[in-house]
């Protein structure tokens, strides 16, 4: 059932066009790819669908209703509740702990101190980084930090998680490590995902991959309908 | 770089001990996964050769109610040339070798610019599902380390080549010109 679309979106920075009319549509827990070369405007499509940015022109509904209208607060709150964010540097706050910073979602949205503390512990675990728990992030390396940035997005279980190249700062074996951990939780919690990446062999872990181009849709889908020579798979 | 060294690793396989032909075989295929899976006549016929040449040696028979099966280990001299072979570092490959670079020129000299582009998106498509095919592989709990380090090597493969495609898409058309001024 789709739970996010995107219809005819439009969104310019000043007089330079980002999106030129875009719509897409994902479907409860679905991970898509947002592919395309540089500058297609694919950051733009993710913020424009977390709400971050409004778009010029077209609309963005989330479960049949249409959020680009709302407000900021009511945008943020969405972001704080069914939504959650990674970008590419994990923007971990320097001054708290990785346990600090996993609860910063849950303690913002309500829940107690001990609760979330618990929760953030169980998430560190699950991405494998409980030993940095009471480590800032100065002291943890790349990869710890992308995976506590991983651990923030996830710990409040949200319905879509927008991530923008959240491997891009990491060596192959680190950021395959992240992704496989986050396509699985994911997966398990049912949480779409909406990955923009531009590596093919990124990509490569969704469901479905939606190429940009200049700002539009390109093509979408797995795609494979030609022949291979000699029929071999 | 040239096709795999079936000998030496046949060699390579012996190392640990004497094994009869379908051992090698069946060890073969377990430990390079995504290689093109050995023919018996084929380890037969490279057993022989390694054999004449005093590389291995027969190391008895046994009779496990069938034909007899003959047991091959290793010598002096083939545990040398499994050395030598294991020293020697591979050049990188020194000529663009690729069926997929070459049908794009000969496209190019042919064709229009949309046929080569069209056999670009289409050989893109193809690999793109190729490079999903491995990734899943990866992601199977029951993958062995095996299977996933022979997939990693098929998909930084493929991903060169994907990035090659999403590069030359974009140059085609003046590529094209280039060819015919």
């Amino acid at each position: 059932m789709t739970q996010l679309q995107a219809r005819g979106v439009v969104r310019a920075y000043g007089p330079t066009p980002a999106l030129r009319g875009v719509t897409l549509e994902v479907a409860e827990g679905e991970i898509v790819a947002v592919t395309g070369p540089s500058g297609c405007g694919k950051s733009t499509l993710l913020h424009c669908l977390a709400g971050i940015l409004r778009p010029d022109v077209g609309e963005v509904t989330w479960r049949g209703h249409r959020i680009d209208t709302w407000s900021e607060a009511a945008r943020s709150r969405l972001r704080r509740t069914e939504f959650g964010v990674l970008f590419q540097f994990g923007q971990l706050v320097a001054e708290l702990t990785a346990a600090e910073n996993v609860a910063l979602p849950l303690l913002l949205a309500g829940t107690g101190r001990r609760e979330a503390r618990t929760a953030a512990l169980t998430w560190l675990e699950r991405f494998g980084v409980a030993e940095v728990a009471d480590v800032r992030p100065g002291e943890m390396s790349g990869g710890q930090q992308q995976r506590c940035a991983t651990a923030r997005a996830l710990v409040t279980e949200p319905r879509v998680l927008f991530a923008d190249e959240p491997t891009g700062a990491l060596d192959t074996l680190a950021g395959e490590q992240v992704l496989t951990q986050l396509v699985r939780l994911a997966r398990e919690q049912r949480t779409a995902v909406v990955l923009v990446t531009h590596e093919p062999r990124i990509a490569a872990y969704a469901d479905r991959e939606i190429v940009l181009r200049d700002g539009l849709v390109d093509h979408t889908g797995l795609g494979l309908d030609v022949p291979l020579a000699g029929g071999a798979r | 770089m040239g096709g795999v060294s079936t000998p030496h690793v046949l060699l390579g396989l012996l190392a640990g001990g004497s094994r009869h032909g379908y051992e090698l075989k069946r060890a073969h295929d377990e430990r390079l996964p995504r290689a093109r899976p050995l023919a018996f006549g084929q380890v037969y016929a490279t057993l022989g050769r390694l054999e004449r040449d005093g590389l291995v040696a027969s190391a008895g028979q046994d009779r496990v109610g069938g034909p007899d099966r003959t047991a091959y280990a290793l010598t002096d001299q083939g545990r040398d040339a499994l050395d030598q072979w294991l020293s020697t570092v591979e050049a990188p490959m020194p000529y663009v070798a690729s069926t997929l670079f070459a049908k794009v020129v000969v496209a190019l000299l042919v064709a229009d610019v949309d046929r080569a582009r069209s056999y670009l998106v289409a050989q893109r498509a193809a690999h793109t599902a190729r490079l999903r095919e491995l990734t899943t592989v990866k992601g199977d709990p029951a993958a062995t380390l095996s299977d996933v380090v022979a997939a990693d090597f098929a998909i930084a493969h493929l991903d060169a080549d994907l990035r090659w495609l999403h590069a030359t898409l974009g140059r085609v058309a003046d590529w094209h010109r280039e060819v015919h001024p």
